[in-house]
């Protein structure tokens, strides 16, 4: 089994059963944009979904997800699953993911390194959390129980953060690192979000890409973030995929992929949703982005 | 150092109260001071909810104003978050939560556009199911018609009011707010999912209660008699060919048929 950039995947991974989606530039589906995607069958690589919002029984998201799927490969991200909560996960929402996953079969399934629920209230947002010993552990339980359940290997993004805590004793790549290497779950690399929490928390954005822990990555997101300063002026960016990807972003995006090869990468745009050629052309950015590289390795080889 | 428990029910509550101090714990934020970037996870909850409600309640924004409408969901996701991930269901409640709020008391009838608003969510989501054609009663035998049962689309809501709540969502949705309509003539609902599209229906006299029975299982007979009491102009005929055109019906069932499974 390969991974899409290219190189063997280690043995263990090989025991979970699973196909991969293309090294290409793939949407967010949103359900406004049906229509023009079904009318216009644009040249997209995959698509993505958030599980949540086919959690119904039936109804036209069905209809429409399951008349897509017959064409593209799909990527489903969980929104909902609370994986970084120190309580146990809600084995009814993961009986509803299972029900997702089985039903679509998508080539991949991710989830976030956040908690959203808390004391039988969703938040619906990605809250943060220590990386340190005891988190790790429980996040590796839950990684564990969520792959059993599934029957296959997940992604984990990491997050946008806006604050960070005393108990944390470890960055935010090597916990990473040390959850994949535990669990043999791969990750999600949002590359808006690492410019977001650098800028957030002044580090090098190229410092922690440096750490991360690329040879685990299986697919990208890229998406837009809206400006403020805090209190002290400091920059405070805020992951609110309302808009295109910042050129800075892209920039990073060129940067990551020269390291870790071709990968699947996804634009993300979630609110104020634009007409779909805007964010198609978003998706032609990142597939052209992809090309230069694959030409640049041919004439690596070549040379 | 807090435990994660600790850290997320201090975390946990701070967000929910925007009075309340910060949460211990936080490496960036002095003591007492500085709340702006914690106060980006209070925002995202209650922004991102206000909205989802804004999407599944597009007529009940209209009659209120955006202004106004923002504050009652504000008022309504403090008392009433989420309890699942699925917030495709998100505010079952809120026509209840608009009811008793004093300040929506000039505009009676705004819990029942609520309620209709959420039953055609309901049914947007609901389990599909093919709809039976009016051509099934042929084949029942006419002595039996009366004890005939019916099984009705999962998503179906029946919403009483004492308002014209259909003709008011109509025209919020065709924001045809200068349209006058007619206060006095009080409608009730049929919501209902038949295939890709949700309709909404004002059913003909006691197709209210009739629809009621029918769903509780009520032979074709006892279903009739009900909506009889409720308004001596119903019309069988009519009725029937309401719940079939609809899509109401998936399924008939005639006693032979249930005397042998």
């Amino acid at each position: 089994m390969r991974r899409p950039g290219g190189c063997l995947i280690n043995e263990a991974d090989t025991e979970m059963n699973e196909q991969v989606l293309p090294p290409r530039a793939g949407a967010g589906l949103k359900a406004a944009h049906y229509d023009a995607v079904i009318n216009e069958h644009p040249d997209v690589g995959w698509f993505e979904v958030h599980a949540e919002n086919y959690m119904g029984a039936g109804g036209p998201a069905h209809h429409y997800l399951d008349r897509l799927r017959r064409d593209y490969p799909l990527s489903i991200h969980g929104v909902g699953l609370s994986i970084g909560s120190d309580s146990a996960l809600d084995p009814v929402h993961l009986e509803r993911l299972k029900k997702v996953v089985d039903r679509y079969e998508p080539e991949m399934f991710s989830e976030h390194l956040a908690w959203s629920s808390h004391g039988g209230v969703f938040f619906n947002d990605l809250l943060p959390l220590p990386y340190n010993a005891e988190t790790a552990a429980r996040v590796c339980g839950h990684i564990d129980q969520v792959q059993d359940k599934l029957g296959r290997r997940m992604l984990l993004e990491n997050p946008s953060t806006y604050v960070r805590f005393e108990s944390s004793t470890m960055s935010e790549s090597v916990f990473l690192k040390e959850v994949a290497e535990r669990t043999g779950c791969g990750l999600l690399l949002d590359v808006n979000n690492v410019f977001v929490s650098a800028t957030n928390h002044d580090y090098s954005a190229l410092d922690y890409l440096e750490t991360f822990p690329l040879r685990h990555v299986y697919e990208i997101h890229l998406g837009g973030h809206a400006g403020d300063r805090d209190e002290d002026d400091r920059d405070l960016l805020i992951d609110a995929h309302d808009r295109a990807v910042a050129g800075e972003v892209w920039e990073l995006y060129r940067h990551t992929i020269e390291r870790a090869g071709s990968l699947p990468t996804l634009i993300e745009w979630d609110n104020n949703l634009p007409d779909w050629p805007v964010l198609f052309s978003q998706v032609c950015e990142a597939e052209r982005m992809l090309a230069d590289l694959r030409r640049g390795e041919r004439h690596a080889v070549a040379g | 150092m807090p435990s994660l428990a600790e850290l997320q029910d201090g975390f946990a509550r701070a967000l929910r109260d925007p009075g309340s101090p910060l949460p211990n714990g936080l490496r960036d934020a002095a003591p007492g001071g500085s709340s702006r970037r914690f106060d980006v996870y209070r925002n995202n909850m209650v922004v991102s909810l206000v909205e989802a409600l804004g999407s599944t309640f597009p007529a009940v924004q209209r009659l209120v104003g955006e202004e106004y409408f923002s504050a009652a969901a504000r008022a309504y996701v403090q008392e009433a978050p989420p309890d699942s991930p699925v917030l495709l269901y998100y505010g079952r409640t809120f026509g209840d939560f608009l009811d008793a709020l004093p300040s929506a008391s000039g505009v009676p009838y705004l819990g029942d556009v609520a309620r209709l608003e959420w039953a055609r969510i309901k049914a947007l989501h609901a389990a599909d199911a093919e709809p039976a054609s009016i051509e099934a009663l042929a084949g029942v035998n006419e002595a039996r018609l009366e004890s005939i049962t019916f099984t009705l689309q999962s998503g179906l809501s029946v919403i009483r009011s004492h308002w014209p709540v259909v003709s008011l969502w109509n025209a919020c949705m065709n924001r045809e707010t200068s349209e006058e309509v007619d206060m006095s003539t009080p409608e009730a609902a049929v919501v209902v999912r038949p295939a890709l599209k949700v309709g909404v229906h004002v059913p003909p006299p006691g197709g209210a209660e009739f629809l009621a029975a029918l769903r509780e299982g009520a032979t074709l007979g006892a279903a009739a008699g009900r909506a009889m009491d409720s308004d001596e102009s119903f019309d069988l005929a009519g009725l029937l060919r309401f719940v079939f055109e609809t899509g109401a019906v998936t399924a008939v069932h005639s006693p032979e048929e249930q005397a042998q499974p």
